[in-house]
């Protein structure tokens, strides 16, 4: 079984998010980037599915400027074998996403794709389930648990109403949700290893696809504020405010 | 212009969350019609045509459509969309997991969980955990939007439209439903409740949830947990609430042992009124709350929970 893993960089998830004076964006000038933890989280269950020999090859993929390498290069020491960068300045949103992922899962061949749910900066949450519409492949989103059986993956979801259990048939689309396992941290051996595992480089028009957004983003804000209120001494007290409040 | 809003409910009953997901889709203008997918949906379908300023209820009821799984969605709503200029849906798990298939097949970029509509074509959505608000302008001839249902008032009842079923689908696909394990709680919904009352990492284990259900009981309230909480197996995941999570707006959130990670707030920070219960008087939590209570948190919630019962809770 052949397995593509999408890996994105992301600003960090400890980094402080600080809008721009503008409202043209986010500031992401000289901030500590990583891995979507997610992501992360994908590229440990690939890396478990090869150590346990139901993986063959473990690919990932990464789509953004030069330095998304280094995010490709962190799931190599993780223990990804390969990388692809496709390379673009632009930001490419999930639907365009989905195309070049279909590309590259047509021409490698893949049995299973594991995204992450969603990406902690645009929150979309749909990349994994667009490119199983495309692909015309069955999915299992938001992953607790995954067991492949035969042709079949069992995948426990985390749903709003606790855990719902699906079976898919491969070839199909995990997205991984935040309990599915603990990512390990790559030991110094493997990053060095790491190094010299390959990368091809694309770009989307090696795809033919158009990445033109189709969403404008016309400005973004600063949420709207809540300031502290004031400091209660006991549960008289407490329970009092909340009575004036007329919410208990 | 005609929207269609897919409905929340479990075949037996109609979930909140359409009426406030039918409230974003009256704020775009145009006709308003619901779908209702799923397997023995006749209660559910009358009560969504009693939502006021709904054109009509679409029903498909099938077995296929039980567990509302997204292939089977897919299959249903993709035909249907000839008929309409935008797709709305709550951005529950089952909302999440549907739309966008749907958005691909159309190939239309979707706008997810959107929390403003400030025109046909333009929504307020938030990013980077809620830490940023962005506003969008769809350029795509059809909308494929999410909408998050704390930020919308619910669609009042009282009209009557007319229900209209369609044909079978297929119900042949390469996903299957195995099985479920639900939470089983006599108390309300998470994400409808009136009160939340939620633990973090501070109450140390589940055991200790108990002291926090015994004043959940008492206000009639929810009860809920930060990821820490979760992720350390307090309690199982569907009490999580955050980005995430569950996203919630009580009347009244009380996070006891919760520090506030940026992660929490996103989840309650649209509460009405926030009680914070933390012994450490820096934790973030106490920069939100409306009513901070720096107290140990195993002294202090059973103290609430007496000072409850003497006023006559």
């Amino acid at each position: 079984m052949k397995v593509l893993i999408p890996v994105k960089r992301v600003l960090d998830y400890n980094v402080k998010v600080r809008v721009k004076s503008d409202e043209s964006g986010v500031d992401l000038a000289n901030v500590k980037m990583s891995m979507n933890p997610f992501d992360e989280i994908s590229v440990e269950q690939a890396v478990r599915m090869q150590e346990a020999g139901t993986a063959t090859e473990t690919i990932a993929v990464s789509i953004g400027p030069d330095k998304a390498q280094e995010t490709i290069r962190t799931s190599l020491a993780m223990g990804i074998d390969r990388g692809i960068h496709v390379k673009t300045d632009a930001e490419v949103e999930p639907l365009a996403v989905a195309k070049i992922l279909k590309s590259i899962v047509e021409a490698e061949g893949i049995d299973l794709v594991i995204l992450g749910k969603q990406a902690i900066d645009d929150d979309s949450n749909q990349t994994g389930q667009m490119l199983g519409a495309l692909m015309d492949w069955p999915q299992a989103t938001f992953a607790n648990t995954i067991e492949k059986d035969g042709d079949n993956l069992t995948v426990g979801r985390e749903v709003d109403g606790g855990i719902q259990t699906v079976k898919v048939s491969l070839p199909a689309i995990v997205t991984t949700d935040l309990r599915l396992n603990e990512p390990r941290y790559a030991s110094l051996p493997n990053i060095m290893k790491a190094k010299r595992k390959p990368i091809d480089a694309k770009t989307p028009e090696d795809f033919g696809v158009d990445i033109a957004p189709r969403l404008s983003t016309l400005k973004v804000a600063e949420p709207a504020g809540r300031s502290a209120g004031v400091k209660v001494e006991d549960a008289a007290e407490l329970v009092a405010k909340l009575k004036d409040e007329g919410v208990i | 212009m005609a929207i269609l809003v897919v409905a929340e409910h479990d075949n037996e009953t109609l979930k909140d969350a359409t009426h406030k997901t039918v409230t974003a889709a009256i704020a775009m203008g145009g006709d308003v019609d619901i779908l209702v997918a799923g397997k023995g949906v006749k209660d559910v379908c009358a009560e969504a045509s009693k939502i006021t300023g709904v054109r009509k209820v679409i029903a498909c009821d099938h077995v296929s459509l039980k567990r509302q799984l997204a292939e089977a969605m897919q299959e249903v709503i993709v035909p249907l969309m000839d008929d309409y200029d935008a797709l709305l849906a709550p951005d529950t798990t089952t909302g999440k997991n549907f739309m966008p298939r749907i958005a691909a097949k159309l190939d239309v970029m979707q706008i997810s969980s959107i929390t403003g509509v400030e025109s046909a074509d333009t929504f307020v959505r938030p990013i980077y955990a809620g830490n940023a608000m962005a506003t969008v302008q769809s350029s795509d001839a059809t909308k494929i939007i999410t909408v998050r249902p704390t930020a919308f008032a619910a669609a009042e009842e009282g009209g009557s439209a007319p229900v209209e079923v369609i044909a079978d689908p297929s119900g042949s696909h390469r996903s299957e439903f195995v099985g479920e394990e639900l939470s089983k709680s006599d108390r309300p919904e998470l994400t409808a409740a009136k009160i939340v009352i939620s633990g973090g990492r501070g109450m140390g284990s589940g055991e200790n949830f108990a002291i926090i259900e015994k004043v959940a009981d008492k206000l009639g309230a929810a009860v809920g947990a930060s990821r820490a909480a979760v992720d350390a197996g307090f309690v199982p995941n569907d009490y999580q609430v955050g980005q995430t999570g569950k996203v919630v707006a009580p009347e009244l959130y009380i996070a006891v042992g919760i520090s506030g990670a940026i992660q929490h707030l996103a989840g309650m920070k649209d509460s009405k009124i926030i009680v914070a219960i933390n012994k450490d008087e820096d934790a973030p939590i106490f920069q939100v709350a409306d009513y901070g209570w720096v107290a140990d948190l195993f002294t202090a919630v059973p103290e609430l929970e007496a000072e409850l019962a003497k006023a006559g809770y």
